[in-house]
Protein backbone atom coordinates (compact mmCIF):
# COMPACT_ATOMS: atom_id res chain seq x y z
CA UNK A 1 0.00 0.00 0.00
CA UNK A 2 2.89 2.42 1.14
CA UNK A 3 4.44 1.74 -2.47
CA UNK A 4 1.34 2.41 -4.43
CA UNK A 5 0.91 5.62 -2.31
CA UNK A 6 4.42 6.63 -3.44
CA UNK A 7 3.50 5.69 -6.93
CA UNK A 8 -0.20 8.43 -6.67
CA UNK A 9 2.18 11.07 -5.26
CA UNK A 10 4.43 10.90 -8.65
CA UNK A 11 1.64 10.59 -10.91
CA UNK A 12 0.46 13.70 -13.10
CA UNK A 13 -2.92 14.23 -11.41
CA UNK A 14 -4.69 14.31 -14.52
CA UNK A 15 -3.86 10.59 -14.91
CA UNK A 16 -5.20 9.75 -11.61
CA UNK A 17 -8.18 7.75 -12.82
CA UNK A 18 -6.00 5.56 -14.99
CA UNK A 19 -3.42 5.02 -12.70
CA UNK A 20 -5.96 4.14 -10.19
CA UNK A 21 -7.62 1.57 -12.26
CA UNK A 22 -4.09 0.13 -12.72
CA UNK A 23 -2.94 -0.11 -9.14
CA UNK A 24 -6.69 -2.19 -8.72
CA UNK A 25 -5.57 -4.62 -11.13
CA UNK A 26 -2.52 -4.74 -10.33
CA UNK A 27 -3.67 -5.39 -6.22
CA UNK A 28 -7.24 -6.44 -6.59
CA UNK A 29 -6.65 -7.21 -2.54
CA UNK A 30 -6.19 -3.75 -1.43
CA UNK A 31 -8.85 -2.26 -3.66
CA UNK A 32 -10.82 -1.27 -0.77
CA UNK A 33 -7.87 0.66 0.94
CA UNK A 34 -7.03 2.05 -2.74
CA UNK A 35 -10.33 3.61 -3.32
CA UNK A 36 -10.74 5.04 -0.05
CA UNK A 37 -7.39 6.97 0.27
CA UNK A 38 -6.46 7.90 -3.09
CA UNK A 39 -7.92 10.92 -3.65
CA UNK A 40 -10.69 10.97 -6.98
CA UNK A 41 -12.08 14.00 -8.75
CA UNK A 42 -15.98 14.28 -7.10
CA UNK A 43 -18.68 13.13 -8.77
CA UNK A 44 -22.00 14.61 -8.64
CA UNK A 45 -25.54 13.12 -9.31
CA UNK A 46 -28.92 14.94 -9.70
CA UNK A 47 -31.75 14.76 -6.84
CA UNK A 48 -34.51 13.75 -9.48
CA UNK A 49 -37.23 15.15 -6.26
CA UNK A 50 -36.21 18.69 -6.92
CA UNK A 51 -33.77 18.75 -9.55
CA UNK A 52 -30.85 19.53 -7.59
CA UNK A 53 -27.14 18.64 -8.37
CA UNK A 54 -25.58 16.96 -5.13
CA UNK A 55 -21.95 15.93 -4.69
CA UNK A 56 -20.93 12.05 -4.00
CA UNK A 57 -18.23 10.95 -1.73
CA UNK A 58 -17.84 8.12 0.87
CA UNK A 59 -19.49 10.14 3.62
CA UNK A 60 -23.22 10.26 2.08
CA UNK A 61 -22.65 6.77 0.21
CA UNK A 62 -24.71 3.63 1.90
CA UNK A 63 -24.17 0.78 -0.43
CA UNK A 64 -24.50 1.89 -3.73
CA UNK A 65 -26.82 4.56 -2.90
CA UNK A 66 -26.06 8.16 -2.28
CA UNK A 67 -28.24 10.31 0.16
CA UNK A 68 -29.07 13.74 -1.23
CA UNK A 69 -28.48 16.84 1.41
CA UNK A 70 -31.40 18.66 0.02
CA UNK A 71 -34.33 15.92 0.55
CA UNK A 72 -32.33 14.01 2.53
CA UNK A 73 -33.40 10.84 0.85
CA UNK A 74 -31.50 8.09 -1.22
CA UNK A 75 -30.91 7.54 -4.78
CA UNK A 76 -31.55 5.00 -5.74
CA UNK A 77 -34.13 4.68 -3.04
CA UNK A 78 -32.75 2.29 -0.34
CA UNK A 79 -35.03 0.32 2.83
CA UNK A 80 -32.92 0.81 5.51
CA UNK A 81 -30.32 3.21 5.02
CA UNK A 82 -27.46 5.54 7.28
CA UNK A 83 -29.55 9.02 8.34
CA UNK A 84 -28.21 11.60 10.88
CA UNK A 85 -30.23 12.15 14.10
CA UNK A 86 -32.76 14.74 13.59
CA UNK A 87 -30.89 17.53 15.41
CA UNK A 88 -27.63 16.67 13.84
CA UNK A 89 -29.82 16.63 10.17
CA UNK A 90 -31.03 20.19 11.47
CA UNK A 91 -27.59 20.85 11.70
CA UNK A 92 -26.82 19.62 8.76
CA UNK A 93 -29.63 21.56 6.31
CA UNK A 94 -28.64 25.18 7.88
CA UNK A 95 -25.06 24.02 7.09
CA UNK A 96 -26.22 23.34 3.08
CA UNK A 97 -27.78 26.38 2.74
CA UNK A 98 -25.16 28.93 4.55
CA UNK A 99 -22.19 26.75 2.11
CA UNK A 100 -24.73 27.12 -0.62
CA UNK A 101 -24.26 30.68 -0.10
CA UNK A 102 -20.79 31.05 0.53
CA UNK A 103 -20.63 29.00 -2.92
CA UNK A 104 -22.12 31.60 -4.69
CA UNK A 105 -20.32 34.01 -3.67
CA UNK A 106 -16.71 32.41 -3.95
CA UNK A 107 -17.27 30.07 -6.93
CA UNK A 108 -20.06 32.41 -8.55
CA UNK A 109 -21.82 28.81 -9.48
CA UNK A 110 -20.66 25.35 -8.94
CA UNK A 111 -22.24 22.87 -6.22
CA UNK A 112 -21.95 22.39 -3.03
CA UNK A 113 -22.61 19.40 -0.36
CA UNK A 114 -22.38 18.98 3.19
CA UNK A 115 -23.39 16.09 5.33
CA UNK A 116 -22.81 15.19 8.71
CA UNK A 117 -23.02 12.20 11.03
CA UNK A 118 -22.80 10.84 14.38
CA UNK A 119 -19.07 8.85 15.57
CA UNK A 120 -18.96 6.69 17.69
CA UNK A 121 -17.11 9.05 20.53
CA UNK A 122 -20.30 10.70 21.06
CA UNK A 123 -19.41 13.60 18.61
CA UNK A 124 -19.50 14.24 15.56
CA UNK A 125 -18.20 14.55 11.80
CA UNK A 126 -19.35 16.66 9.16
CA UNK A 127 -17.76 16.92 5.34
CA UNK A 128 -18.35 20.07 3.03
CA UNK A 129 -17.95 19.27 -0.48
CA UNK A 130 -17.30 22.08 -3.29
CA UNK A 131 -17.32 20.86 -7.47
CA UNK A 132 -16.51 23.62 -9.78
CA UNK A 133 -16.05 23.55 -13.18
CA UNK A 134 -14.11 26.71 -13.94
CA UNK A 135 -14.12 26.01 -18.33
CA UNK A 136 -15.28 27.56 -21.02
CA UNK A 137 -18.01 25.18 -21.59
CA UNK A 138 -18.73 24.54 -17.76
CA UNK A 139 -19.58 28.09 -15.17
CA UNK A 140 -16.29 29.76 -16.13
CA UNK A 141 -17.38 33.32 -16.91
CA UNK A 142 -14.90 34.59 -18.08
CA UNK A 143 -13.76 31.99 -20.51
CA UNK A 144 -9.97 32.20 -19.17
CA UNK A 145 -9.87 28.37 -19.00
CA UNK A 146 -9.68 25.36 -21.57
CA UNK A 147 -10.29 23.52 -18.69
CA UNK A 148 -10.77 23.86 -14.92
CA UNK A 149 -11.97 22.06 -12.12
CA UNK A 150 -11.86 22.75 -8.42
CA UNK A 151 -12.75 19.74 -6.23
CA UNK A 152 -12.66 21.04 -2.66
CA UNK A 153 -13.14 18.03 0.93
CA UNK A 154 -13.12 19.53 3.85
CA UNK A 155 -13.83 16.90 6.87
CA UNK A 156 -14.41 18.53 10.55
CA UNK A 157 -14.13 15.88 13.29
CA UNK A 158 -15.97 17.47 16.26
CA UNK A 159 -15.26 15.40 19.71
CA UNK A 160 -16.46 16.81 22.61
CA UNK A 161 -13.70 17.30 25.97
CA UNK A 162 -14.59 17.72 29.33
CA UNK A 163 -16.13 21.71 31.02
CA UNK A 164 -18.12 22.08 28.07
CA UNK A 165 -15.03 22.51 25.27
CA UNK A 166 -14.76 20.48 22.21
CA UNK A 167 -11.59 19.51 19.81
CA UNK A 168 -12.04 20.26 16.08
CA UNK A 169 -9.91 18.22 14.14
CA UNK A 170 -10.16 20.02 10.26
CA UNK A 171 -8.62 18.36 7.17
CA UNK A 172 -8.87 19.60 3.84
CA UNK A 173 -7.98 18.57 0.23
CA UNK A 174 -8.47 20.57 -2.63
CA UNK A 175 -7.93 18.87 -5.88
CA UNK A 176 -7.14 21.64 -8.68
CA UNK A 177 -6.64 21.07 -12.43
CA UNK A 178 -6.72 23.96 -15.18
CA UNK A 179 -5.42 24.37 -18.53
CA UNK A 180 -5.01 27.45 -20.41
CA UNK A 181 -3.75 27.81 -24.31
CA UNK A 182 -3.52 31.03 -25.79
CA UNK A 183 -1.02 31.46 -29.04
CA UNK A 184 1.62 33.69 -27.28
CA UNK A 185 2.44 31.44 -24.28
CA UNK A 186 1.53 28.06 -25.56
CA UNK A 187 -0.60 25.50 -23.41
CA UNK A 188 -0.07 26.03 -19.40
CA UNK A 189 -1.30 22.96 -17.72
CA UNK A 190 -1.19 23.28 -13.95
CA UNK A 191 -2.75 20.79 -11.02
CA UNK A 192 -3.10 19.19 -8.47
CA UNK A 193 -3.84 17.58 -5.06
CA UNK A 194 -2.84 19.22 -1.49
CA UNK A 195 -4.17 17.86 2.07
CA UNK A 196 -3.34 19.67 5.09
CA UNK A 197 -4.71 18.75 8.79
CA UNK A 198 -5.08 21.31 11.12
CA UNK A 199 -5.98 20.84 14.68
CA UNK A 200 -7.85 23.63 16.20
CA UNK A 201 -7.67 23.17 20.21
CA UNK A 202 -10.52 23.58 22.17
CA UNK A 203 -12.75 26.14 20.15
CA UNK A 204 -16.32 25.81 19.10
CA UNK A 205 -15.84 28.38 16.38
CA UNK A 206 -16.65 26.23 13.88
CA UNK A 207 -17.22 28.63 11.37
CA UNK A 208 -14.01 30.37 11.53
CA UNK A 209 -12.18 27.17 10.22
CA UNK A 210 -13.89 26.94 7.20
CA UNK A 211 -11.25 29.15 5.04
CA UNK A 212 -9.40 26.48 3.66
CA UNK A 213 -5.74 27.04 4.58
CA UNK A 214 -4.87 24.92 1.10
CA UNK A 215 -5.21 27.65 -0.82
CA UNK A 216 -2.50 29.65 0.05
CA UNK A 217 -0.30 26.19 -0.08
CA UNK A 218 -1.80 26.07 -3.85
CA UNK A 219 -0.20 29.58 -4.97
CA UNK A 220 3.11 28.60 -3.55
CA UNK A 221 4.81 26.64 -6.20
CA UNK A 222 8.33 25.89 -6.91
CA UNK A 223 10.16 27.56 -9.64
CA UNK A 224 11.89 25.60 -12.19
CA UNK B 1 -18.05 -3.80 -10.40
CA UNK B 2 -15.08 -3.83 -7.76
CA UNK B 3 -15.25 -7.05 -7.42
CA UNK B 4 -16.08 -7.24 -11.26
CA UNK B 5 -12.69 -6.10 -11.82
CA UNK B 6 -10.48 -7.86 -9.30
CA UNK B 7 -11.31 -11.27 -10.54
CA UNK B 8 -10.28 -10.12 -13.55
CA UNK B 9 -7.06 -8.43 -12.25
CA UNK B 10 -6.24 -11.93 -10.78
CA UNK B 11 -6.12 -12.98 -14.32
CA UNK B 12 -3.63 -10.44 -15.74
CA UNK B 13 -1.33 -11.81 -17.48
CA UNK B 14 2.32 -11.14 -17.76
CA UNK B 15 1.81 -9.07 -20.80
CA UNK B 16 -0.46 -6.69 -18.83
CA UNK B 17 1.83 -6.16 -16.57
CA UNK B 18 4.52 -5.00 -18.52
CA UNK B 19 2.34 -2.99 -19.89
CA UNK B 20 0.81 -1.27 -16.59
CA UNK B 21 4.41 -1.49 -15.17
CA UNK B 22 5.73 0.78 -18.54
CA UNK B 23 2.68 3.49 -18.38
CA UNK B 24 3.69 4.00 -14.52
CA UNK B 25 7.48 4.57 -15.54
CA UNK B 26 6.90 6.63 -18.94
CA UNK B 27 4.51 8.90 -16.79
CA UNK B 28 7.01 9.43 -14.11
CA UNK B 29 8.46 13.03 -13.48
CA UNK B 30 11.79 14.44 -14.45
CA UNK B 31 13.88 12.58 -11.99
CA UNK B 32 11.77 10.63 -10.28
CA UNK B 33 11.46 7.38 -12.59
CA UNK B 34 13.83 5.58 -10.47
CA UNK B 35 11.39 6.08 -7.19
CA UNK B 36 8.47 4.83 -9.37
CA UNK B 37 10.63 1.79 -10.44
CA UNK B 38 10.91 0.91 -6.78
CA UNK B 39 7.59 1.50 -5.71
CA UNK B 40 6.31 -0.69 -8.88
CA UNK B 41 8.86 -3.61 -7.86
CA UNK B 42 7.40 -3.88 -4.36
CA UNK B 43 4.01 -3.83 -6.19
CA UNK B 44 4.89 -6.23 -8.70
CA UNK B 45 6.56 -8.80 -6.74
CA UNK B 46 7.71 -9.83 -9.79
CA UNK B 47 11.23 -9.33 -10.72
CA UNK B 48 11.02 -10.63 -13.80
CA UNK B 49 8.32 -8.69 -14.99
CA UNK B 50 9.80 -5.72 -13.56
CA UNK B 51 13.19 -5.99 -15.30
CA UNK B 52 11.23 -6.37 -18.97
CA UNK B 53 8.99 -3.52 -18.28
CA UNK B 54 12.07 -1.31 -17.15
CA UNK B 55 14.30 -2.48 -20.22
CA UNK B 56 11.45 -1.28 -22.21
CA UNK B 57 10.47 1.78 -20.51
CA UNK B 58 13.92 3.59 -19.48
CA UNK B 59 15.13 4.03 -22.82
CA UNK B 60 12.21 5.73 -24.17
CA UNK B 61 11.91 7.62 -21.06
CA UNK B 62 15.48 8.56 -21.00
CA UNK B 63 15.45 9.90 -24.61
CA UNK B 64 11.96 12.10 -24.15
CA UNK B 65 12.98 13.49 -20.69
CA UNK B 66 16.53 14.55 -22.36
CA UNK B 67 18.65 13.16 -19.56
CA UNK B 68 22.02 14.62 -19.05
CA UNK B 69 24.64 11.51 -18.15
CA UNK B 70 28.20 12.12 -17.24
CA UNK B 71 30.87 10.82 -19.22
CA UNK B 72 33.60 8.37 -17.58
CA UNK B 73 36.29 10.98 -18.26
CA UNK B 74 34.44 13.97 -16.91
CA UNK B 75 34.98 15.32 -19.85
CA UNK B 76 31.19 16.60 -19.93
CA UNK B 77 28.18 15.24 -20.04
CA UNK B 78 26.06 13.50 -22.86
CA UNK B 79 22.66 14.48 -23.76
CA UNK B 80 20.53 10.93 -24.60
CA UNK B 81 18.24 12.14 -27.52
CA UNK B 82 16.97 9.69 -30.48
CA UNK B 83 18.94 12.67 -32.18
CA UNK B 84 22.13 11.61 -30.56
CA UNK B 85 21.24 8.18 -30.91
CA UNK B 86 23.77 6.16 -32.84
CA UNK B 87 22.91 2.30 -32.17
CA UNK B 88 21.17 0.78 -29.04
CA UNK B 89 22.73 2.11 -26.09
CA UNK B 90 25.43 4.54 -27.94
CA UNK B 91 24.82 8.02 -27.39
CA UNK B 92 26.80 10.38 -29.61
CA UNK B 93 28.20 13.77 -27.79
CA UNK B 94 29.13 15.75 -31.07
CA UNK B 95 31.46 18.31 -28.78
CA UNK B 96 34.07 15.91 -27.44
CA UNK B 97 33.32 13.82 -30.72
CA UNK B 98 32.63 10.78 -28.17
CA UNK B 99 30.24 8.24 -28.44
CA UNK B 100 28.95 6.89 -24.81
CA UNK B 101 27.50 3.71 -24.19
CA UNK B 102 24.79 3.87 -21.53
CA UNK B 103 22.77 1.65 -19.07
CA UNK B 104 19.29 2.73 -19.30
CA UNK B 105 18.19 0.85 -16.36
CA UNK B 106 20.64 2.33 -14.34
CA UNK B 107 21.13 6.36 -16.30
CA UNK B 108 24.97 5.87 -16.12
CA UNK B 109 27.52 6.25 -18.94
CA UNK B 110 29.72 3.16 -18.65
CA UNK B 111 32.31 3.66 -20.57
CA UNK B 112 32.91 5.60 -23.98
CA UNK B 113 34.90 5.77 -27.39
CA UNK B 114 35.79 8.27 -30.08
CA UNK B 115 33.05 8.49 -32.57
CA UNK B 116 34.23 7.01 -36.21
CA UNK B 117 34.19 9.11 -39.27
CA UNK B 118 31.38 8.07 -40.31
CA UNK B 119 29.51 8.96 -37.56
CA UNK B 120 30.56 12.67 -38.05
CA UNK B 121 29.27 15.10 -39.66
CA UNK B 122 32.01 16.37 -42.61
CA UNK B 123 34.68 19.56 -42.43
CA UNK B 124 31.90 21.77 -44.08
CA UNK B 125 28.84 20.95 -41.75
CA UNK B 126 31.14 20.64 -38.76
CA UNK B 127 32.47 24.44 -39.45
CA UNK B 128 28.59 25.04 -39.26
CA UNK B 129 28.08 23.17 -36.08
CA UNK B 130 30.87 24.45 -34.16
CA UNK B 131 29.93 27.79 -35.16
CA UNK B 132 26.62 27.16 -33.49
CA UNK B 133 27.09 25.33 -30.62
CA UNK B 134 29.68 27.98 -29.48
CA UNK B 135 26.95 30.40 -29.41
CA UNK B 136 24.56 28.36 -28.17
CA UNK B 137 26.54 26.99 -25.17
CA UNK B 138 27.78 30.98 -24.55
CA UNK B 139 23.79 31.94 -24.20
CA UNK B 140 22.70 28.77 -22.59
CA UNK B 141 25.92 29.12 -19.35
CA UNK B 142 23.85 32.96 -19.53
CA UNK B 143 20.48 31.74 -19.11
CA UNK B 144 20.20 28.46 -17.38
CA UNK B 145 22.02 27.85 -14.19
CA UNK B 146 22.30 24.23 -14.19
CA UNK B 147 21.71 24.22 -18.58
CA UNK B 148 23.36 21.71 -21.03
CA UNK B 149 23.05 21.95 -24.56
CA UNK B 150 24.28 20.25 -27.70
CA UNK B 151 23.88 20.63 -31.39
CA UNK B 152 23.19 17.21 -33.72
CA UNK B 153 23.37 17.39 -37.66
CA UNK B 154 20.38 15.63 -38.08
CA UNK B 155 20.14 15.48 -42.47
CA UNK B 156 22.53 15.85 -44.98
CA UNK B 157 25.61 15.72 -42.51
CA UNK B 158 28.02 14.29 -45.73
CA UNK B 159 27.16 17.85 -47.44
CA UNK B 160 30.94 18.97 -48.46
CA UNK B 161 30.14 22.41 -50.06
CA UNK B 162 27.29 24.94 -50.40
CA UNK B 163 24.43 23.65 -53.11
CA UNK B 164 23.00 21.09 -50.57
CA UNK B 165 20.47 21.24 -47.60
CA UNK B 166 21.34 20.07 -44.13
CA UNK B 167 19.40 20.17 -40.87
CA UNK B 168 20.63 20.63 -37.33
CA UNK B 169 19.12 19.83 -34.30
CA UNK B 170 19.64 21.61 -30.78
CA UNK B 171 18.16 20.38 -28.14
CA UNK B 172 19.09 22.03 -24.29
CA UNK B 173 18.28 20.47 -21.09
CA UNK B 174 17.81 21.62 -17.62
CA UNK B 175 16.74 19.81 -14.77
CA UNK B 176 16.66 20.84 -11.28
CA UNK B 177 15.93 17.55 -9.02
CA UNK B 178 15.58 18.20 -5.07
CA UNK B 179 13.71 15.04 -4.02
CA UNK B 180 14.58 16.01 -0.34
CA UNK B 181 12.83 18.89 -0.33
CA UNK B 182 9.50 17.44 -2.39
CA UNK B 183 10.60 19.31 -5.79
CA UNK B 184 11.60 18.50 -9.21
CA UNK B 185 11.10 20.38 -12.21
CA UNK B 186 12.91 20.16 -16.12
CA UNK B 187 13.57 22.32 -18.89
CA UNK B 188 13.27 20.80 -22.26
CA UNK B 189 14.29 22.48 -25.37
CA UNK B 190 14.09 21.08 -28.67
CA UNK B 191 15.07 23.37 -31.64
CA UNK B 192 14.91 22.36 -35.61
CA UNK B 193 17.40 23.81 -37.56
CA UNK B 194 17.03 23.70 -41.18
CA UNK B 195 19.56 25.33 -43.88
CA UNK B 196 17.89 25.37 -47.18
CA UNK B 197 20.07 26.31 -49.70
CA UNK B 198 17.31 27.13 -52.87
CA UNK B 199 16.01 30.38 -50.77
CA UNK B 200 18.84 30.84 -48.92
CA UNK B 201 17.30 30.81 -45.82
CA UNK B 202 17.26 29.22 -42.42
CA UNK B 203 13.89 27.57 -40.95
CA UNK B 204 14.08 27.71 -36.99
CA UNK B 205 10.88 25.75 -35.09
CA UNK B 206 11.11 25.07 -31.60
CA UNK B 207 9.43 22.98 -29.21
CA UNK B 208 9.59 24.08 -25.50
CA UNK B 209 8.55 21.83 -22.41
CA UNK B 210 8.54 22.58 -18.86
CA UNK B 211 7.51 20.75 -15.77
CA UNK B 212 7.73 20.95 -11.85
CA UNK B 213 6.42 18.99 -9.78
CA UNK B 214 5.67 19.83 -5.66
CA UNK B 215 4.85 16.52 -3.93
CA UNK B 216 5.36 17.98 -0.24
CA UNK B 217 1.78 16.79 1.31
CA UNK B 218 0.34 16.47 -1.82
CA UNK B 219 1.06 16.25 -5.95
CA UNK B 220 1.01 19.32 -7.62
CA UNK B 221 2.31 19.68 -11.16
CA UNK B 222 2.57 22.23 -13.89
CA UNK B 223 3.33 20.74 -17.34
CA UNK B 224 3.42 23.87 -19.66
CA UNK B 225 4.30 23.52 -23.80
CA UNK B 226 4.81 25.45 -26.30
CA UNK B 227 6.06 25.80 -29.93
CA UNK B 228 7.17 28.41 -32.11
CA UNK B 229 9.47 29.17 -35.36
CA UNK B 230 11.18 32.26 -36.62
CA UNK B 231 13.71 32.38 -39.63
CA UNK B 232 17.10 34.40 -40.95
CA UNK B 233 18.76 34.70 -43.77
CA UNK B 234 21.72 31.75 -44.32
CA UNK B 235 24.81 33.45 -44.17
CA UNK B 236 28.44 32.09 -43.13
CA UNK B 237 28.92 29.71 -39.70
CA UNK B 238 29.72 32.67 -37.94
CA UNK B 239 27.25 35.02 -38.93
CA UNK B 240 24.54 32.43 -38.81
CA UNK B 241 25.34 31.07 -35.62
CA UNK B 242 25.27 34.68 -33.82
CA UNK B 243 21.70 35.18 -35.63
CA UNK B 244 20.01 31.40 -34.98
CA UNK B 245 21.01 32.24 -31.24
CA UNK B 246 19.67 35.83 -31.36
CA UNK B 247 16.33 34.20 -32.39
CA UNK B 248 16.20 31.11 -29.55
CA UNK B 249 17.64 33.67 -27.16
CA UNK B 250 14.79 35.66 -28.05
CA UNK B 251 11.91 32.99 -28.01
CA UNK B 252 12.63 31.51 -25.18
CA UNK B 253 13.05 35.04 -23.22
CA UNK B 254 9.55 35.75 -24.52
CA UNK B 255 8.36 32.12 -23.58
CA UNK B 256 9.81 32.59 -20.09
CA UNK B 257 7.80 35.53 -20.14
CA UNK B 258 4.35 34.63 -21.00
CA UNK B 259 5.23 31.67 -18.50
CA UNK B 260 5.30 34.26 -15.36
CA UNK B 261 2.46 36.27 -16.60
CA UNK B 262 0.54 32.86 -16.72
CA UNK B 263 1.57 32.39 -13.21
CA UNK B 264 0.75 36.20 -12.30
CA UNK B 265 -2.44 35.78 -14.11
CA UNK B 266 -3.67 33.17 -11.70
CA UNK B 267 -4.59 34.65 -8.82
CA UNK B 268 -6.26 37.70 -10.06
CA UNK B 269 -7.65 36.30 -13.46
CA UNK B 270 -7.53 32.90 -13.89
CA UNK B 271 -8.47 31.66 -10.47
CA UNK B 272 -11.07 33.98 -10.62
CA UNK B 273 -13.12 31.30 -13.23
CA UNK B 274 -12.67 28.42 -10.33
CA UNK B 275 -12.72 30.54 -7.03
CA UNK B 276 -12.98 34.05 -5.95
CA UNK B 277 -10.21 35.63 -3.31
CA UNK B 278 -13.33 37.65 -1.95
CA UNK B 279 -16.50 36.67 -2.42
CA UNK B 280 -18.68 38.92 -5.34
CA UNK B 281 -19.69 41.55 -2.36
CA UNK B 282 -15.65 42.34 -2.31
CA UNK B 283 -15.54 41.96 1.07
CA UNK B 284 -15.11 38.88 3.75
CA UNK B 285 -17.77 36.28 3.79
CA UNK B 286 -20.16 37.40 6.51
CA UNK B 287 -20.53 33.89 8.37
CA UNK B 288 -23.01 36.04 10.86
CA UNK B 289 -25.86 36.89 8.88
CA UNK B 290 -25.68 34.57 5.92
CA UNK B 291 -29.41 34.27 5.67
CA UNK B 292 -29.89 37.95 4.30
CA UNK B 293 -27.95 36.51 1.44
CA UNK B 294 -29.90 33.63 1.24
CA UNK B 295 -32.91 36.14 0.90
CA UNK B 296 -31.33 38.34 -2.19
CA UNK B 297 -29.81 35.45 -3.69
CA UNK B 298 -33.64 33.65 -3.92
CA UNK B 299 -34.71 37.12 -4.85
CA UNK B 300 -32.27 37.27 -7.78
CA UNK B 301 -33.13 33.60 -8.77
CA UNK B 302 -36.61 34.14 -9.07
CA UNK B 303 -36.59 37.55 -10.99
CA UNK B 304 -33.96 35.76 -13.44
CA UNK B 305 -36.52 33.02 -13.81
CA UNK B 306 -39.50 35.55 -14.52
CA UNK B 307 -37.44 37.61 -17.60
Amino acid sequence: MEAAMGLMRRIHPKHTDTALSALLSLMPQHSSDLLSQVDQPLQVLCDEEIGKEFILCEYNRDADSYRSPWTNKYQPPLDDGLYPSSELRNLEIEANEVFAVYCDQYYEGGISSVYMWEDDNEGFVACFLIKKDGSRSGHGRRGYLLEGQWDAIHVIEVGPEDEGTSKYCLTSTVMLSLTTNNDMSGTFSLSGSIRRQVYFGKTREMVCTLRPPAEVAMMRLPES
Amino acid sequence: MADEDSSEAEQLSDMQKIEIAKWFLLNSPAGEIQYVSKDLKTILKDDNVHNLAALEAFPEYNKSHMICLELPDRSGDVIITSFSEVAENEYLDPRTAQVAIVDHVKQACTEARPASDEELPSSYIEEFRCALDAEIMKYVSEAYPKGICAVYCVKGKDVEEPGSDFEFVMVISAARLSPQNYCNGSWRSIWTIEFNDEDQLVEIKGKLQVGAHYFEEGNVQLDAKHECRDSTLLQNPEDSALAITNIIRQKETEYLASLEASYLKLPDTTFKDLRRKLPVTRTLFPWHSTMQFSLTRDIAKELTIRK
